[in-house]
């Protein structure tokens, strides 16, 4: 077995089985700080897919903000935990065999499916590949999602103002 | 060698994963964390794809940007609402979350 086909499994089954913790826990709190090491094996298969600038931007992102956020809402509206309520509703059995029959479906097209391998190499940088693709061919991309950004801030204040 | 299936069949597992705790959480910020997981799977799979199917080009960790910019967007705006629902409601639960106006 070579690293990298050991350095995938290692990263898979933390991704996963953190995974597995963030939608089973019966404590919410745990189920958000599991959401970490999740995004962190997702780092991890980046790196291994050599996207470097979208490893570190996966942990300022994800790991940082989106799970700090998470937190803070937690702390806001339970009091700290939701330990006491009942986190599952009544579609349990339903629920795991809709999502069992979603993965089937998934696994089977992507074993099935003669994918076409692309020639050439990715770029030594993609750092400054990606920075000189969103000021050129993709700029009016780049400009429409600061637009949504910007929109999305506004709202975001506006619905969690508190009403006079 | 990982190939590109093995990281098609990793992310199909984490997407029914994301997909299971969104349609059996109670709590709209547990379906929000599932809603994350999902995100990330389409991600791993825009960049496996840039790896092994079109090498050449950027287009994919592109796209995977700006679908981590958008969930940042929609992570913010759901617990908004996630924050003003519990200020008029009290409660967070969705299966309580039951009338339109009060």
């Amino acid at each position: 077995m070579t690293g990298e086909a050991l350095a995938f499994y290692v990263l898979a089954a933390l991704t996963l089985a953190s995974g597995l913790v963030v939608v089973t826990s019966p404590n919410i709190v745990h189920s958000a700080v599991a959401l970490v090491p999740s995004f962190l094996g997702v780092t991890g298969l980046y790196v291994l897919l050599n996207a470097e600038f979208l490893a570190g931007i996966q942990i300022l992102i994800y790991a940082g903000a989106i799970t700090v956020l998470i937190l803070f809402v937690i702390m806001l509206t339970e009091g700290g935990t939701g330990m006491r309520a009942r986190q599952r509703n009544e579609q349990g059995p339903i629920g795991a065999a809709v999502a069992a029959a979603m993965a089937v479906l998934l696994i089977t097209v992507a074993t099935h499916t003669a994918w076409p391998r692309g020639a050439g190499t990715l770029p030594a940088y993609t750092t400054a590949a990606i920075g000189r693709s969103f000021l050129g061919a993709n700029i009016l991309v780049f400009e429409g999602t600061s637009i949504v950004l910007l929109v999305s801030l506004i709202g975001a204040i506006i619905i969690a103002r508190k009403e006079e | 060698m990982p190939t590109l299936t093995h990281y098609l069949v990793l992310s199909a597992l984490l997407f029914a994963l994301g997909l299971f705790a969104v349609v059996t959480r109670r709590n709209s910020v547990a379906i929000l964390m599932g809603i994350e997981l999902m995100l990330n799977a389409a991600n791993v799979n825009l960049a496996a794809f840039n790896r092994f199917a079109a090498p050449g080009e950027l287009q994919g960790q592109i796209f995977a940007l700006i679908v981590i910019t958008l969930a940042a967007c929609e992570a913010a705006v759901g617990l908004a609402l996630v924050l003003a629902a519990y200020r008029s409601l009290e409660t967070i639960y969705v299966d309580e979350i039951n009338v339109m106006k009060w």
